[in-house]
C-alpha cells in the first residue's frame, strides 16, 4: 500500500537543528527514528504530518551509558542494540529480557525503545520494565529541557504527555542502591513475533520491596501501589502472594479483543505475576542464573 | 523529489524519490529488484526483508529516502555469481514450495550465519521467527540451515 499523501523530509545533523525544525513546524511535524510504527501509521492515515524529521543523523542520541548512578538510553537505541549491551544486561536485566521478546529480529534491528514508548500502543513491551525501574523521560524543545517520570508519561492508548515541539533525547534509569533483580513475563499466542496480550514486570529489591507493573491490560500500562504496599507490609509469604494475586482483579481491568478475552487476560496476569516474582526471587539469590538460562542472548554478548 | 545515492548489491545507484515512497516500492517498481515481496505490508511477515548495512530489516516499513548513503543487499546480490552455498543447501533440502517467503528467509539466515556461524536450533528459530511461511512448516528450513553449518 502506498502512502496516499505527500510530506516533506528533513534529516538534521544536530540536536539544535532538529529542535529548530520542530519549533518551526510544531504539530505538523513528526519525529522519525526506526519508523516501524510510524510508517504503518502513515500508511493507515492515522498520522498525517506535513514533515518528517529523521533524527538518525544525530549521533549523540545513539548512546547507552552509565553516568554516575544513572543508566541512560538514547532515543536512537534499537532493541537489537539493547540485546547487545553488556551495561543493560548487567544493570537492567528486565529491559534486556523484554527487548528479546519484541517482535522479531528484523523489526528489532530498526525499532527503538524510545519510539516504543512514544507510540505508546497499549501492548508495548518497554513500558512495564521502565515503570518498575522508575525511569525518567528526558525531553528537549526550543523552550528548554523537561523531565517526565514514566508514571506520568502515558495519557491514553497511543497518547503521551509529549508536547508537539518536543523531542525525547533519552530515558534514564536510576540504579538502585540495594541489590535488585527483575523479571518480565509476556503472554502471546506464539513466540517469536507476536504482540503481547498481557505482560507483567516485577522488580524485587534486597529489602523485599517489590515494584510491579501490568501492560496491555488497559489503555495505559500501570504500576500497582496497592499490591506493592501489601507485599511491603506483609512480606513475601505464600499467603501474602496469594492475597496479592487475588488483588490483581481489582487493580486491572482488561478488555476483550481479537487477541484475548478479558477473563483469560486476568487469569494469566495472576499466573504471570507469580512467575515473575518467583523468577526475580531466584535471580536475586543467584545472579548467575540469568546468563546460564538465556543462551541465545549470551551468544549475542559474546559476539560483541 | 530528492536525489538518493546508495549501494545496491555492490552497485552505486542514484535515484530521485519522494519522501512517501517505501523502500520496498522503490526496489520493486523503480529499480526492478523483485526478490523482496510484499506480503503483509505492515512488518509482520518478513517477505520484504532486505539487508541494510548487513542487518535484516523490513523494507515495507522503511522510507526509501532514509537509506541515502546505506549499503543494501537483496537476494539478487547474494546470488550474483550463481547460487550461494547457503542457497544450495536450501536447494538440496528441497526446502521451499511456493517460494514467496524464500528471499526473506535466506537473508535472515545469511545475517544469522555471519554473526554466528554455528547456531543452535534455538538460534535459528529465533532468527527466522519473523519470516512467515505458509507452505513448509519451517522444519526443512531449520534442517537445511543446521545441515549447512555442519558442513563447514
Ligand atoms: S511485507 Fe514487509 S513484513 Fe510483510
Ligand atoms: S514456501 Fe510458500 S510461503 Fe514459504
Amino acid at each position: 500500500m502506498a502512502i496516499p499523501y505527500e510530506f516533506g523530509y528533513q534529516k538534521p545533523a544536530t540536536l539544535q537543528e532538529a529542535i529548530a525544525l520542530l519549533a518551526e513546524h510544531d504539530k505538523n511535524a513528526r519525529i522519525l527514528a526506526g519508523g516501524t510504527d510510524l510508517v504503518n501509521e502513515l500508511k493507515q492515515g492515522f498520522r498525517v504530518p506535513e514533515i518528517l524529521i529523521d533524527i538518525k543523523g544525530i549521533t549523540e542520541l545513539k548512546n547507552i551509558q552509565l553516568v554516575d548512578d544513572q543508566l541512560e538510553i538514547g532515543a536512537l537505541v534499537t532493541f537489537s542494540e539493547i540485546l547487545h549491551s553488556k551495561i543493560l544486561h548487567d544493570n537492567a536485566y528486565i529491559l534486556f529480557e523484554a527487548a528479546g521478546l519484541v517482535a522479531s529480529n528484523g523489526v528489532r534491528n530498526r525499532a527503538t525503545m524510545v519510539g516504543n514508548i512514544c507510540s505508546a500502543v497499549a501492548c508495548m513491551d518497554s513500558a512495564s520494565p521502565l515503570l518498575v525501574h522508575d525511569a525518567v523521560i528526558h525531553l528537549i524543545s526550543s523552550q528548554g529541557e523537561r523531565n517526565v517520570p514514566i508514571q506520568k508519561w502515558f495519557d491514553d492508548n497511543r497518547k503521551t504527555t509529549i508536547r508537539p515541539n518536543e523531542l525525547v533525547t533519552h530515558v534514564s534509569i536510576p540504579i538502585p542502591k540495594v541489590k535488585y533483580a527483575g523479571a518480565y513475563q509476556k503472554m502471546m499466542r506464539y513466540s517469536g513475533e507476536d504482540l503481547s496480550q498481557a505482560n507483567v514486570g516485577v522488580l524485587l529489591f534486597a529489602d523485599n520491596t517489590v515494584h510491579v507493573a501490568f501492560g496491555s491490560v488497559g489503555p495505559i500500562p500501570k504500576r500497582s501501589p496497592k499490591i506493592e504496599n501489601l507485599l511491603k507490609a506483609k512480606g513475601l509469604s505464600a499467603d501474602t502472594i496469594e492475597e496479592a494475586k487475588q488483588m490483581i482483579e481489582k487493580v486491572i481491568a482488561p478488555i476483550t479483543d481479537v487477541r484475548a478475552s478479558k477473563e483469560y487476560r486476568l487469569h494469566m496476569c495472576k499466573v504471570m505475576f507469580v512467575r515473575a516474582l518467583n523468577t526475580a526471587q531466584a535471580r536475586i539469590k543467584k545472579p548467575k542464573l540469568i546468563t546460564k538460562k538465556l543462551h541465545y542472548e549470551k551468544k549475542c554478548l559474546q559476539s560483541e | 523529489m530528492k536525489k538518493n545515492v546508495f549501494s545496491l548489491n555492490d552497485e552505486i545507484r542514484s535515484i530521485y524519490i519522494n519522501p512517501n515512497e517505501t523502500l520496498l516500492e522503490v526496489l520493486r517498481d523503480k529499480l526492478g529488484v523483485k526478490s523482496p515481496k510484499c506480503g503483509c505490508d505492515s512488518g509482520d511477515c518478513g517477505a520484504c526483508t532486505v539487508l541494510i548495512d548487513g542487518k535484516s530489516v523490513r523494507s515495507c516499513l522503511i522510507l526509501a529516502i532514509e537509506v541515502d548513503g546505506s549499503t543494501i543487499s537483496t537476494l539478487e546480490g547474494i546470488s550474483k555469481d550463481g547460487l550461494s552455498p547457503l542457497q544450495k543447501a536450501f536447494h538440496e533440502h528441497n526446502v521451499f514450495q511456493c517460494g514467496y517467503c524464500a528471499p526473506g528467509m535466506i537473508l535472515s539466515a545469511t545475517e544469522l550465519l555471519k554473526k554466528n556461524p554455528h547456531p543452535s536450533e534455538h538460534d535459528i528459530k529465533e532468527a527466522i521467527a519473523g519470516n512467515l511461511c505458509r507452505c513448509t512448516g519451517y522444519i526443512p528450513v531449520i534442517e537445511a540451515i543446521l545441515d549447512f553449518t555442519k558442513k563447514d
